[in-house]
This record gives structure tokens, C-alpha cells and sequence, in this order.
């Protein structure tokens, strides 16, 4: 298996499909091209027949879905920042700021995201399909599990509702749906792939800021894009989950950000809950000695 | 007398000193908080007070306090039989109960505690039909060791439940809230012990009440200790409310049960239930200081960007590699 394979191995792909293993799929979201339609929150929901979420106007910029949940899956975020940007920070000196401004037109590189004064930061999230994923190692069921594709689905059949995977989550996207007692996330459009189609959102998306396709071409492409930006002065630009080295060894889905992950409400630094199971379970153990030890202690330690 | 200037390096270096509170998304949580209902912290109790139940009727048999033991025996069957209907009735779809035993998984507490329960049952019935109907004595005493030793990891596995998840106030506390259930379930079982037993048979129940109690309550303060900032929510709000008033609870009835519990049966069920409501509102806080700890983003985000900041990791971000 070539060495790029390796790297998006995880517990159970491609191992246990053998012959019948896809290629590992995802989504590359680039945010800098992001222009907050919400296509892709609408695409989602008609085609998966994802409930309404409707929580009324929320007063936060243009956002009123706030968060991924069990009836949210795609969640475009607006941050209204209050700085100088583009040309206007680099006022002191005119020139540079007019090659700035030729080198990123000129290259396609506009960012959609810079006004007067205002820096706009628009991103669509969407469940990350680890490659470690909390929510599939404590599903005691085995309802949450990895896809032919590598990608990380909930069977409804088999669900009970037990909510572990809820608190598991590093990045908070699954959820219960109350009047249905099951827990419900991005399925990366399961059915679509098994059909040859790309997800609905990334069919949707108008700039292409969301982008389906193997993990391993999304990444270089990733890559390049970065390095794009970083030479025409976009020095912001950072991708967030592109590799195999962070907490859940890589995302299914990541993204290219321009700021640090928390002003998107991500976490900088996610680790999968079950990197320290066995720490776990030797604290359990010990406290059931030291519970045993004790009771006996209490038996015979005194009058019968 | 004139004032000596503060070099500009060190109004920077002061400047920088306090941390600011860690950025969010409009304060939006980054985790889910849980969507466990109230059934879960009593099963905590029940669990606890099974578990240790079956520990302390088994070794009381041993040393002969029959009186003790049997009611320890009922207490456990209380215990474990209440268990699966308070689990049962919090899960979503509750017809699909039997789901839980269609794995067995060691990356998942909720799976490896759904066999430990179920088997633990088992043994219990087992164990408390055999002592009633005096049929299968051998079946019965290898029931009663196999319920007395599940009993063991069926108290504190549920600490493990709760601290293999993202909540900070929990997974951080992996290594200390066994300890602070395993004393709860020895102060649950010693509390029903006290109560049920005549005074002269349940000094064994008495000092485990007490000594629980003590390991409960002396494991919580610890924890809080350990988590440091994000030990806030055993500290403020409604589970810090509840801390302190499991505290409080629990130190009072093993107070009266140590006082007056040897001479007085009034005293000695007064003080066991005051120590029950004790360890019951300590799961509780427990509990509730999860939901606290997985609703405010700054516990999510401070120490994770702390870990990158003191270059222990470089967390998910990576910039262009070949720079501007």
C-alpha cells in the first residue's frame, strides 16, 4: 500500500472491508471563499429530510443556526471583525498594497472577505469524520461505524439513544433529537457515494469553497492553495485537521481557516476522549480494589 | 522623592501577564452538553450501593455475621434490580435496550458496565434465590462470589463512563473520580447496612459507612484540587451548591452514625438516611458539573490552547510551510 494510504488509515479502514474498500472521502472547506450563502445548510437538509431547526432571529450577525447539531449538519458561522485588512493595513505604504491588491486579483485569490474596516470570516462546519473518532469508539451499540468510504455514519436501526457519543465528541456535532431519542449527524451523504454523487452540500456550494473528493487529492490540493495564499501575502491562512498528526489523527473533513480555530467556535487542539482509555480503565480498577480493600478492612478490621 | 521610570521591557512583560479569558464563536459551547436525564446519577447510587453491597454481605458471611449478610444480600438484589430500569428508561429508544449487548468494547465504559451489569444481576438473583430457597448451595456460593467481585467495578466503572468523554471537568479527573464513587458506594452500602441491622450485628456496616464517607468526601476536595480552573464547576453554580451540600450531608450522617449509631437504632437510621442524601447529592454534582463544564467554551478552549501555547503540541493547525 503506497505511503499516502498509510497515512489515512484508521481502526477499521480499509482493513475490514478488504476488496470491497473505497477510497477515503471528505470534504476540503476552504473558508476563504466562503460567501455565507447557506446553500449548503439547505442542500443537506432537503436532501437527508433533516427536521427544521428554527430557533428564531439570533442577533448574531447573520447567523441562526449557531451550531451543528442533530437537525444541523452543515452550520455556516459569520464573524464581523473589527480590523484593517487588505490594503487599508498596509496603508504606510501604498505601493505594496496596491501589489498586494494586483497579486491576489490577478491570481483568483480574493478572498470574497475583506470590506472597509470590517474583516467578514464566513465557514461552513460539518461533522470532521475522524480518523480516531470518539463518537464510534463509545457508541456501545455499534450503530456509529466506519464506512467502506472511511467516513463515520450512524445506522438509525440500530441506535438506542444511550447519548454517549454526545459528550465524546471533541467538536460537539452529534446530537439527540428529542422528540426521536436518536442521535443524528452528517452521514457525509452515505447514499450519494453509494450512488457515484458527490454530497449534496458540496454539489450546492456556488464558489467551491466546499470540495468533495479522495482525502489524499484533497489534501495537495489543500496544500497548494495554502501556499498560494501564503505567497500573495495571505498570511493568515492556515489548515486546520489536514494532517495525521493532531489529536484525532487527521479529519475526514478539514478546512482552511483565517484565524485561530476558537474564533470559528473549533477547537484548537481536539484530542480523541479514548487516547487515554487505558488511564481510564486503571483508575476504575484501582477504585474498585481500593473498594474491595476497603470493605474488607471494615469486616474484619474491627467487631463482628 | 522621584519615582524610578519602569523600563518599556517590562511594561510589556506585565502586560502580558494575565491570560485573557480564551476567544469563542459569540460564547457558543464547543462541546454538547449531555443528554442524560435525572435516571443517570441515581443509577450512579444504585450501582454503587449494589456493588458494594454484594462485597460487604459476601465478606460478612465470612466471618459469620449472618444477621449482616442477609440484609446486605437484599440490599445488593435493590440494588443491581433497580439499576437496568433507571438505565433502561433514560436511553432514547428505550425498546432497544438489548442493542447495548449486541458489541463488546473496551473503548466504550457504557459497553464493557451494560455486560458487568447484566452479569452482575445475574449472579445477584442467583446468588439471593439459592440463599431463599436453600436449592443449589454450590451454584449459590459461586453466585455470590462472582456477584460480590462484579460488585467491585460495578461501583466505579461509572466514573470511567463519564470521564472517557471531551467534558474537561470529567475526562480530567479520569484518575481521581473512581476513588470518589468507590467511597460513595462503600457509604451507600454501609448507610442501608446501618439502617437494616439490629445495633449489636452491624458495626462492620458502621465503620463503612463512615470510613466511605470519609474517602468520599476527601477524594472530591482532591479532585478539585488536581483540576485546578477546571475544577470551577464543583465550585460554582448549582453543582458547586451541590458539592458542598453532599459534603456537608455526608460528614453529618457519618458524624452521627460514629456519635450515637453503636447505642441508638433511631440514631443509627437517622444518620443513614442524612448519609444517604449525602452520596446521592454528590453523584449529583457530580453530574451537573459535567453539563457545566461541557456548556462554557472556555474550559474546552483554555487548556487546549494552553498545550499548543507552551509548545506541547502544535493542536490542529498547520501554516504554509513555505511562509510569506
Amino acid at each position: 500500500m503506497p505511503h499516502k494510504l498509510l497515512e489515512l488509515e484508521t481502526h477499521s479502514w480499509p482493513s475490514s472491508y478488504g476488496d470491497a474498500a473505497e477510497p477515503r472521502v471528505g470534504f476540503f472547506t476552504d473558508t476563504s471563499i466562503c460567501i455565507g450563502c447557506k446553500a449548503c445548510e439547505v442542500a443537506c437538509k432537503e436532501w437527508n429530510h433533516v427536521p427544521d431547526s428554527l430557533k428564531g432571529f439570533s442577533g448574531k450577525s447573520y447567523d441562526n443556526t449557531l451550531a451543528l447539531g442533530a437537525n444541523t449538519w452543515r452550520h455556516v458561522a459569520f464573524i464581523e471583525q473589527r480590523k484593517p485588512t487588505g490594503a487599508e493595513a498596509a496603508a504606510d505604504d501604498l505601493v505594496a498594497a496596491a501589489q498586494r491588491a494586483n497579486a491576489t486579483n490577478g491570481m483568483g485569490l480574493d478572498t470574497y472577505q475583506d470590506s472597509e474596516g470590517i474583516r467578514w470570516l464566513m465557514s461552513s462546519d460539518v461533522c470532521k469524520h475522524c480518523t480516531s473518532a470518539a463518537c464510534l469508539d463509545v457508541c456501545p451499540t455499534g450503530a456509529l461505524f466506519r464506512t467502506e468510504f472511511g467516513t463515520v455514519v450512524v445506522q438509525e436501526d440500530i441506535c438506542n439513544g444511550c447519548g454517549y457519543c454526545v459528550p465524546a465528541c471533541p467538536f460537539g456535532v452529534i446530537d439527540q433529537r428529542k422528540d426521536d431519542g436518536r442521535v443524528w449527524k452528517c452521514t457525509l451523504c452515505y447514499d450519494r457515494l453509494r450512488d457515484d454523487k458527490e454530497p449534496a452540500c458540496a454539489q450546492a456550494c456556488p464558489t467551491n469553497s466546499i470540495q468533495f473528493g479522495e482525502l489524499s487529492e484533497l489534501r495537495e490540493r489543500a496544500e497548494k492553495r495554502l501556499d498560494q495564499m501564503a505567497a500573495a501575502g495571505q498570511t493568515e491562512a492556515r489548515l486546520y485537521g489536514a494532517d495525521s498528526e493532531d489529536g484525532v489523527d487527521g479529519f475526514g473533513a478539514f478546512f482552511l481557516l483565517l484565524d485561530e480555530p476558537e474564533v470559528y467556535g473549533l477547537p484548537p487542539d481536539p484530542v480523541v476522549t479514548t487516547r487515554n482509555v487505558g488511564q481510564v480503565w486503571a483508575g476504575v480498577f484501582a477504585g474498585a480494589a481500593a473498594l474491595g480493600a476497603g470493605i474488607a478492612a471494615a469486616v474484619f478490621g474491627g467487631r463482628k | 522623592m522621584t519615582r524610578e521610570a519602569i523600563p518599556a521591557e517590562r511594561v510589556r512583560e506585565r502586560s502580558m501577564v494575565p491570560r485573557a479569558k480564551p476567544e469563542s464563536y459569540y460564547g457558543q459551547p464547543v462541546l454538547k452538553e449531555p443528554t442524560w436525564t435525572p435516571e443517570v446519577p441515581f443509577y450512579f447510587y444504585t450501582g454503587g450501593l449494589g456493588g458494594a453491597s454484594a462485597g460487604l454481605a459476601l465478606l460478612a458471611e465470612a466471618r459469620g455475621n449472618d444477621v449482616l449478610a442477609r440484609r446486605a444480600w437484599l440490599s445488593a438484589l435493590a440494588g443491581v434490580s433497580a439499576s437496568p430500569v433507571l438505565l433502561i428508561s433514560d436511553l432514547g429508544k428505550p425498546s432497544r435496550f438489548l442493542h447495548m449487548l449486541r458489541m463488546f468494547k473496551v473503548t466504550s465504559p457504557m459497553s464493557v458496565g451494560s455486560w458487568i451489569l447484566a452479569a452482575s444481576g445475574t449472579a445477584t438473583a442467583a446468588a439471593v434465590a439459592s440463599a431463599l430457597t436453600r436449592l443449589y448451595p454450590r451454584v449459590g456460593r459461586a453466585a455470590k462470589m462472582a456477584s460480590a467481585l462484579l460488585g467491585m467495578p460495578l461501583s466505579t466503572y461509572t466514573a470511567g463512563l463519564v470521564a472517557n468523554t471531551s467534558v474537561p471537568a470529567w475526562h480530567n479527573a479520569r484518575l481521581t473520580l473512581p476513588f470518589v464513587f468507590a467511597g460513595s458506594s462503600a457509604a451507600s452500602a454501609g448507610a442501608a447496612g446501618t439502617a437494616l441491622t439490629p445495633l449489636r450485628h452491624a458495626g462492620p456496616a458502621r465503620r463503612l459507612a463512615v470510613g466511605g464517607a470519609l474517602v468520599s468526601v476527601g477524594a472530591a476536595v482532591a479532585m478539585e484540587q488536581i483540576l485546578g480552573d477546571l475544577g470551577e464547576p464543583y465550585k460554582k453554580g448549582l453543582s458547586g451548591k451541590l458539592s458542598r451540600a453532599a459534603g456537608a450531608l455526608s460528614l453529618a450522617g457519618s458524624a452521627i452514625i460514629a456519635a450515637r449509631g453503636r447505642s441508638s437504632r433511631g440514631a443509627a437510621i437517622a444518620g443513614s438516611v442524612v448519609l444517604t442524601a449525602g452520596v446521592i447529592t454528590e453523584r449529583w454534582a457530580v453530574f451537573r458539573a459535567g453539563f457545566a463544564s461541557a456548556r462554557d467554551p472556555k474550559y474546552t478552549v483554555g487548556p487546549q490552547r494552553e498545550r499548543i501555547e507552551c509548545g506541547e503540541t502544535r493542536g490542529a493547525v498547520r501554516r504554509a510551510r513555505t511562509g510569506a
